[in-house]
């Protein structure tokens, strides 16, 4: 028994390991361009840290000093202005729409069904792929008056990331027994404040899950960003990045240094709200 | 329910109503409309790299997909273990979700590419051989794109199945467990079946997200060697932005309903299921 025991727990570290690995080489091969001195062709030398690493690099981006990165504090603002607003807007809009279905009777169905309703809607937008809708969404923002206007890419990414939320937040809410909001609404609360006061607080683990991927969703974007932001005013850090690949000669260490510095705010966001996220899911556990 | 109450609910709901009109049910029947000619389809079928892409991407998702969510499911058990190290590896190993795809892609990328790469040197070092030129063989390039979609999405899926696994009274496994039930059993006979709703609705919704994967094949073979990589997404976007044809692009989109509506319809019905889900 003590044996197996042994067997299984170095079988999990030897996991674990494997993990680390996998998990860290591409970042590691990341760092390794950002550190390594060198301008040209990216190569790697078969050492396992530049022989003499250098935040040059970092110094190239924060002070803007290479090409293409002349407006790099810019390009990240506007990363995170669409980021931020995506994010607010999803949780916001979903919630609501989730509350409305899922928490309040409405009319004589049972909540469940007038949330099954609202579910299976709202999926209908994942009927044609994301990437292969931008097409008509360029033409659709130029009707809309949007053409060249970051809320173009907001709608379009609120858009893609409530259906996924809804979900979520469907499920959790579930967990969450009806009780609590009777029990409030006896007391005198009107439907808006359990909204606020109840349903909101107890559905944090959930609203955290979502905000993150909705910040994440447009952090790996690049189609949207691409073809919706053409002027240089708007451009955002991912489509500076990718326009490298056209060059012949592009500055490779100081854009890796960038790709890191631009990795920084989504994993910020996850450190603030991972503590929320882990709560919710351990509650139920034990 | 009361009269005001009424409001207030049309009132919360109304903000996704309109979002929903203006930019999803209007996109998407703009979407058939510009793809409504039949001479399209015409074209499509007969350009030889339209079915090259349409095989590769039913290749990607249909490898990537369960690949990586099948993975995702043993290792969510792994993270269930209960020690510190293995919360801490949790939040590192979360990092490829968080990282911005197109910086992680052209890292990969780089990891294979060029003359002394950091794979072909891992190669010749632990193995004494030379590595192939990963981007002149498509199966190579096109295993590269699929690696570096399990390695980027792989942790998002862990993190659902978390979740799930945790949503599982804790008594029902320990019940198992005084039962005689060793990991492998527990994991056929209790785990997997009360997670196999969310498992059947994570591939839909995965399937459905991944036949438009753009990113990982756009930046890491980029359509190498010679447009044999290239899946709907990227040639739709060479169709619309190289050739200037949109309608093209948006045919080759349409060209897949037949494919995701009975996923879409699929999806509806496994939800409405009720047992474990998120």
């Amino acid at each position: 028994m003590r044996l197996r025991r042994l067997v299984t727990e170095t079988g999990a570290v030897m996991l674990g390991i494997v993990l680390l690995i996998w998990t860290l080489i591409p970042v590691y091969t990341m760092l390794l361009i950002a550190l390594d001195p060198e301008e040209g062709e990216v190569e790697f030398s078969g050492n396992l840290w530049p022989p003499a690493p250098s935040l040059e690099s970092f110094r190239v981006v924060l002070t803007q000093d290479a090409r293409y990165l002349e407006h790099f504090w810019r390009q990240l603002g506007n990363s995170l202005y669409i980021g931020l607003s995506t994010m607010v807007l999803t949780v916001l809009i979903a919630s609501l729409a989730t509350f409305a279905v899922a928490r309040m009777r409405l009319g004589r169905g049972a909540p469940v069904m007038s949330a099954a309703v609202l579910t299976n809607a709202s999926l209908l937008t994942y009927v044609i792929p994301a990437s292969l809708l931008i097409f008509p969404f360029q033409r659709l923002m130029h009707t809309y008056g949007l053409s060249n206007d970051p809320w173009a890419v907001i709608a379009a990414q609120v858009t893609f990331a409530t259906p996924f939320a809804i979900l979520i937040l469907r499920s959790y809410g579930r967990l969450i027994p009806i009780e609590l909001d009777d029990a409030a609404r006896v007391d005198g609360a009107s439907s808006a404040q359990v909204y606020r006061r109840v349903y909101l607080p107890s559905m944090a683990p959930a609203l955290a899950l979502v905000a993150t991927y909705a910040l994440v969703l447009v952090w790996n974007d690049y189609v949207y960003q691409f073809a919706l932001l053409s002027s240089e005013k708007h451009m955002t850090a991912a489509v500076m990045q990718a326009q490298l690949f056209d060059d012949a000669d592009p500055p490779w260490n100081a854009m890796m240094a960038a790709a890191v510095i631009y990795a920084l705010p989504p994993v910020a966001i996850f450190f603030l709200l991972r503590r929320t996220m882990m709560v919710g899911l351990t509650r139920w556990w034990r | 329910m009361s009269r005001s109450d009424v409001a207030l609910a049309i009132a919360f709901l109304a903000p996704y109503g309109a979002l929903f009109g203006a930019f999803a049910v209007y996109p998407i029947g703009y979407a058939l409309w510009m793809g409504s000619k039949p001479s399209l389809y015409a074209d499509l079928l007969a350009d030889p790299l339209y079915l090259r892409s349409l095989f590769n991407t039913l290749l990607f998702v249909g490898v990537g997909v369960n690949v990586k969510l099948f993975l995702a499911l043993l290792l969510s058990g792994f993270f269930m273990r209960p020690q510190r190290w293995i919360k801490l590896l949790l939040v590192v190993y979360l990092l490829p979700w968080m990282l911005p795809a197109v910086q992680a892609c052209i890292s990969i990328r780089w990891m294979l590419a060029g003359e002394d790469a950091l794979v072909d040197r891992a190669l010749a070092v632990a193995f004494g051989v030379d590595g192939p030129i990963w981007f002149n063989h498509w199966w190579l390039a096109l295993g590269a794109n699929i690696v570096a979609y399990v390695w980027k999405w792989m942790p998002f899926w862990t993190v659902i199945f978390l979740a799930g696994r945790m949503a599982i009274p804790r008594d029902v496994c320990d019940a198992a467990t005084v039962d005689g039930a060793d990991g492998c059993r527990r994991f056929v006979h209790l785990t997997f079946p009360l997670l196999a709703n969310l498992y059947l609705v994570c591939t839909l919704l995965s399937t459905m997200w991944t036949m438009g994967e753009f990113t990982t094949v756009y930046f890491v073979s980029g359509g190498a060697p010679v447009w044999t990589t290239e899946v709907l997404a990227t040639l739709a976007f060479h169709y619309a932005f190289d050739a200037a044809n949109p309608a093209l692009g948006v045919a080759a989109a349409i060209s897949v309903l037949p494919l995701l509506v009975p996923l879409v319809i699929a999806l509806m019905r496994a939800l409405h299921t009720r047992v474990v889900q998120l």
